[in-house]
């Protein structure tokens, strides 16, 4: 599109956003959804699969219990109620990324409805209602050749493994949140990553969207207030926290731009472009999807005992509102403090920094410092910066014992960053280490008295103040790798001068 | 009134990618409806107190354990597809086709 967008501002001071999300989660049991095929990552193709998931004739799936009780789990950690009997769907469609020619998945029965997840927005909580919460099976996963690009478009055939096919797939559903004005990109962001660290925390997943254990799809329209909600979109391929946030902004302002132009939406989906932060249309549904779902027979209902339910209920651990809420009182931080903290999503590197023995106060410092800025900078999440909690309390762990300064310290954690290898190796490989060494600095202060013996004279009468000179003048002989205050010590003693 | 057109019968074939000449239409439509004429009838004898019937067996929760069991061979998942390139199925240009979420 060669149209200017309008600015953002205009667009929220004109236009109300309303959104949704659908989120997909893989879960991590041991095998798939409904035979004994493992699920690890990676492996050669069609390598995980056997008559169930190819769909051979005769082959009859069974429920894998572990993904029931995980989403049962799930359900109750977002507040949901748990139906007490409910069936598996078939959705027939005609695309080869199912052997079966349909997916077995939930429909006008899932498995947990009506929930919420409340998360926090630019200091407000904001509660997201969750619709529903359904178990499906995985597709396989198509490689198309012959295209220029990989891509469907123009591809002239494609080839499909199906170790994929089958694995647990969590569709967690919100209903449409209106109401968030200028905050709904940053209202999307946080609510997938809330509810990342929810189910992370139930340890049913390991959610790594670059993985695409979590996937996100976001719905976006605009209305003019006080009217009707309008036509929306369906934005798919979002991989990450910040294209979630980009891909509704985006949207957003595409969307204004048509609707000022006395246009009309049209109801689609979109592909999200990581490298521009654009929406493209994909397949529109006018064309239209007619899945023919019916209850699968070849799956007996299921009804979870109310008393296993309340087992589960009972057993989920501190969920990460409540964990956080505890952490700041650790921390000793205010609302402020901690919302930055969270906006960085520094909680748990802090927390694991603190863990491995550094105090809260330096493992902020930083994560929040020199971390964010440099993942600012390059564009990635503060998780995947290339430093670890462990080598950062490392680091810290050198500053204390006085062989890094600040200065130093900066050096050796840019090295960190840029895979140089541990704290103390970089420090020991660049020659980092504070000159720690009395006699070297005895030298070198000496050498700066004699070169100045006018501020000297100052200073032996009285005027300790002028000693930061000679500071400096140390500190550069010896590059910055002398902690200062050694060195003002020094100064004054080797003046006669008490501090 | 018959229980499915034929638009219904073509819709049906374009969704399934069955290629059917209108004598066919023609046919299973026909023969369609006899079928469905048939299975009505028995909703006609249901009662509100019957509840709709998915499953033959009252039974639920038939659930296995998580435990990995082994899968077929590569040359085994293979044997029985039409064509196939570096160990997967090798199928036709998809190109405007639906995909499952």
């Amino acid at each position: 599109m060669t149209t200017t967008l309008p600015a953002y501002d205009e667009v929220v001071a004109r236009y109300e956003p309303v959104i949704g999300l659908e989120t997909h989660v893989e879960l991590g049991t041991n095998t798939k959804m409904f035979c004994g095929c493992p699920t690890d990552f990676g492996g050669e193709p069609n390598t995980r699969v056997c008559p169930v998931c190819l769909g051979l004739p005769g082959s009859l799936p069974v429920a894998n219990k572990a993904a029931i009780e995980a989403i049962i789990r799930i359900g109750l950690a977002l507040n949901c109620s748990i139906a007490e009997w409910c069936r598996f769907a078939r959705k027939n469609y005609f695309y080869p990324d199912m052997p079966k020619n349909f997916q077995i998945s939930q429909y006008d029965e899932p498995i947990c409805v009506d929930g919420y997840l409340d998360v926090e927005v630019g200091g407000e909580t904001v509660r997201i209602e969750i619709e529903r919460v359904h178990l499906e099976e995985d597709t396989g996963k198509t490689l198309h050749v012959g295209g220029a690009t990989g891509r469907i478009h123009g591809a002239t055939e494609s080839l499909v493994d199906y170790n994929r096919a089958g694995i647990p797939l969590v569709e967690i559903v919100t209903k449409p949140i209106a109401g968030t004005g200028s905050l709904a990109p940053d209202v999307a962001r946080a609510y997938v990553a809330e509810l990342r660290d929810v189910i992370r925390t139930l340890g049913v997943s390991d959610v790594r969207m670059e993985e695409g254990s979590l996937r996100c799809d976001v719905n976006t329209s605009l209305n003019l207030p006080g009217q009707e909600w309008g036509t929306r979109t369906e934005t798919k391929n979002v991989n990450s926290l910040r294209s979630v946030e980009r891909a509704v902004r985006s949207e957003m302002l595409r969307q204004a731009s048509v609707l000022d132009a006395g246009g009309r939406i049209t109801q689609e989906t979109r592909h999200f472009h990581e490298d521009t932060g654009d929406t493209t249309p994909g397949r529109s549904k006018e064309t239209a999807t007619d899945y023919r779902y019916f209850p699968e027979p070849d799956l007996v209902p299921i009804a979870p005992d109310p008393a296993w339910v309340a087992e589960l209920k009972a057993a989920l651990p501190e969920l990460p509102r409540v964990h956080r809420r505890r952490l700041q009182q650790q921390w000793g931080l205010s609302d402020l403090d901690m919302q930055s903290v969270l906006n960085a999503g520094a909680v748990e590197l802090i927390e694991a920094t603190v863990a491995a023995g550094t105090t809260p106060a330096a493992a902020r410092k930083w994560w929040l410092g020199e971390l964010s800025r440099r993942a600012n900078e390059s564009g990635v999440e503060l998780a995947d910066i290339g430093a670890t909690p462990k080598q950062v309390a490392e680091l810290q762990g050198l500053v204390d014992a006085g062989k890094l300064n600040d200065k130093l310290a900066r050096a050796v954690l840019e090295g960190v960053v840029d895979g140089e290898g541990s704290p103390t190796e970089i420090m020991t490989n660049r020659g980092l280490e504070v000159v720690s060494d009395t006699g070297a600095l005895t030298a070198a202060v000496d050498e700066a008295i004699a070169a100045n013996p006018g501020i000297a004279d100052k200073i032996r009468s009285g005027k300790v103040a002028a000693a930061g000179a000679l500071v400096g003048a140390v500190m550069k002989t010896t590059r910055g790798q002398a902690d200062a205050k050694t060195v003002r010590e020094l100064v004054l003693e080797r003046l006669g001068v008490q501090g | 009134m018959a229980a499915i057109s034929r638009e219904e019968v073509a819709h049906l074939a374009r969704l399934s990618r069955l290629a059917v000449t209108e004598e066919e239409l023609d046919t299973f439509a026909g023969q369609l409806d006899v079928i469905l004429q048939a299975v009505a009838q028995v909703g006609e004898v249901a009662a509100a107190d019957i509840p709709p019937t998915s499953h033959s067996v009252p039974l639920t929760n038939i659930f296995r354990e998580d435990v990995v069991t082994p899968c077929l061979t590569p040359e085994e998942v293979l044997s029985g597809a039409p064509d196939a390139e570096d160990q997967r199925f090798r199928v036709p240009r998809i190109l405007t086709e639906d995909v499952a979420s």
